[in-house]
């Protein structure tokens, strides 16, 4: 019952949040230099399309209409009508939502399939040469470009090794999983300095503690300690710093898709780009910021199951 | 959720012991390195058409695609131009625009930050209202989708990135001043009657500073990052002007052949990262915060 209405009201504290990004999606198109229907359309656009279009975004009406109308259409579901390829915007992510997904995923599970390990091993020895090589990683793989990151990758593992696709989703599932390895790779690998850095700070914080240093006392083995008293902790560390930069894992994931030619949202939102449609850029926008509001209500619920000390209050 | 989240990459000091920027320079061996690296970077931007003779932007179909050496350090790409003059050359672009996409973030961020904690209230409300709108995004989303809103173009990234990345500064710099004036020596200054221009801009903002320093160090990357992604995907710094982001994409077609072509200019992001990275870690350092 408590964790119900924790949730309750962390989804009501969402509203205003919510209701910004609205807001910002919205006035994008005011960004637009000049006429937004002109310069979106190109200088080659007859009178036609763009007084079809000053009407399709509600131009010619004042601009806190045209946003309560933009409101009602989103309550409605709808994200608009994609100029280019004469579709509901809705749909056209619905179809591209799947790769996107799997991409995140892949991205998490390496990536903490990387960082635990190494972190741990940072923070059980501490000040060893191997922890400062450790530490020397986040400086070097913070400047990594993630998408030459996937180059390389491609290079490696695709084209010498060919171990894996190097670009598409495939059909089936068991594709879907060959493919998205090395893109899950390319964002893991972007992600993984940040994690490395708070997870050994943490890391360090729960192996003073008290109950560690009981444990320790009551001569259990070092391994006892870890696997038994140290890792449930750190898991919970794990899922606080990756809620922390789920907007940075998501924001990854769109440049990496163009690398690996993945089908999927980052994709459509570049295709959209060079297509001038500014309705599935939008909706795009919109979905990816949606996206990380909800990861990280899903991850402070998570947080509060995992940790007792939490309040959930 | 904290400032980290858009540029999840600045090691903030402990609020333990804190020493403003205008603290005696001390130097340590990780800040040293960091400004040595930067240093040589910023000399080779700046000297790119003494260490060169070839025009970056000079094409040469005869001469396209040329392996390294003979005349050429980096070969030539696929247009025949010289891949070094265009490294160097591009170095002068991103670092330039990497700078000062940082600037009015840092100015305008830290400006609001500063009024917003000092004053609190309806003003308070308002910015991290705001704030809170704008962290809800992915950085490069909102990025990649301003800069398509406002037009390709330099200008419109340093709109983009301004408009994205004042957030961090604000946030860090108004946690700090939360703190700090309820400090004694900010206590003795609104005490003493001085007029409140000068408690800000004397008394706190030198206190608050080395946060929003060390965190505009990590966000030089990022901002780079971003110019070097914009340039990936084509919406970058227009051509023929040469760009790392752009050379890596164009280097992607002949990854199998000239691997060197794509790899070459991503390890010049790296190292100018690895460089402002211990430059930010120097300072963190310098400040006696434990990690």
């Amino acid at each position: 019952m408590r964790h119900l209405i924790y949730v309750a009201r962390r989804l009501v504290a969402l509203v205003p949040v919510l209701l910004g990004i609205t807001v910002i999606v919205f006035f994008m198109i005011h960004l637009v230099p000049g006429d937004p229907a002109r310069t979106l359309l190109g200088v080659r656009a007859t009178d036609e399309s763009v007084a079809a279009l000053h009407v399709a975004f509600g131009l010619d009406q004042p601009v806190w209409r045209q946003y309560l109308d933009f409101l009602v259409r989103l309550l409605h579901g709808s994200l608009g009508r994609s100029f280019f390829y004469d579709a509901n915007v809705t749909e056209l992510v619905a179809g591209r939502l799947p790769a996107t997904l799997w991409l995140l995923v892949a991205a998490t599970v390496l990536s903490l399939a990387i960082s635990v390990p190494l972190a741990v091993l940072a923070a059980t020895r501490r000040g060893s040469a191997v922890d400062q090589a450790i530490r020397a990683l986040p400086l070097i793989g913070l400047g990594m470009p993630a998408f030459w990151v996937g180059i390389m990758l491609v290079l490696l593992f695709g084209l010498k090794v060919r171990a894996f696709p190097v670009a598409g989703f495939g059909t089936t599932p068991v594709q879907h999983l060959s493919s998205i390895v090395l893109p899950g790779l390319t964002v893991a690998l972007a992600l993984t300095p940040i994690l490395i850095r708070s997870l050994r700070t943490s890391m360090i914080a729960v192996l003073d503690s008290d109950y560690v240093v009981t444990a320790r006392a009551k001569g259990l083995s070092h391994r006892r300690v870890i696997t038994g008293h140290t890792l449930r902790n750190a898991a919970v560390s794990s899922i606080t710093v990756l809620g922390v930069n789920i907007a940075y894992l998501v924001g990854s994931t769109l440049v990496v898709e163009r690398v690996f030619a993945l089908p999927g949202m980052g994709t459509l939102m570049l295709e959209s780009i060079f297509n001038r449609d500014f309705p599935v850029v939008q909706g795009v926008t919109l979905v990816f910021a949606i996206m990380v509001v909800v990861i990280n209500l899903l991850t402070d619920i998570a947080h509060g199951l995992l940790d007792p000390r939490v309040e959930l209050a | 959720m904290s400032a980290v989240d858009r540029a999840p990459r600045a090691v903030l000091p402990s609020r333990a012991r804190r020493v403003s920027l205008a603290a005696p320079l001390r130097l340590n061996a990780t800040l040293v390195t960091g400004l040595t690296l930067l240093g040589l970077l910023v000399l080779a931007a700046l000297c790119a058409p003494l260490l060169t003779s070839w025009d970056p932007v000079q094409q040469d179909l005869t001469a396209s695609l040329l392996p390294p050496g003979g005349g050429h350090l980096l070969g030539t790409d696929q247009l025949g131009r010289d891949v070094f003059a265009r490294l160097v050359h591009g170095a002068r672009v991103d670092l330039r625009v990497g700078a000062l996409a940082v600037l009015f973030p840092f100015l305008i961020g830290t400006t609001l930050g500063l009024l917003a904690g000092w004053f609190g209230g309806w003003f308070d409300l308002v910015v991290m209202r705001v704030v809170d709108m704008v962290v809800a995004f992915p950085f490069f989303v909102l990025v990649i989708a301003l800069v398509f809103a406002l037009g390709s173009g330099t200008s419109s990234i340093y709109i983009a990135i301004t408009l994205v990345g004042w957030v961090a500064y604000a946030r860090i710099v108004r946690g700090e001043v939360l703190v700090a004036k309820e400090q004694e020596y900010a206590l003795a200054a609104r005490a003493s009657g001085l007029p409140t221009w000068r408690i800000l801009l004397r008394h706190l903002l030198p206190n608050v500073l080395l946060q929003a320093f060390v965190f505009a160090m990590s966000d030089i990357v990022l901002s780079i990052l971003a110019i070097v992604t914009l340039g990936y995907l084509g919406l970058g710094v227009p051509p023929p002007t040469p760009d790392w982001g752009s050379m890596i994409q164009e280097g992607q077609a002949f990854i199998l052949t000239k691997w060197y072509l794509a790899a070459v200019p991503g390890f010049a992001v790296v190292v100018t990262g690895l460089s402002l990275a211990l430059i930010a870690d120097g300072f963190v350092q310098r400040s006696g915060a434990t990690r």
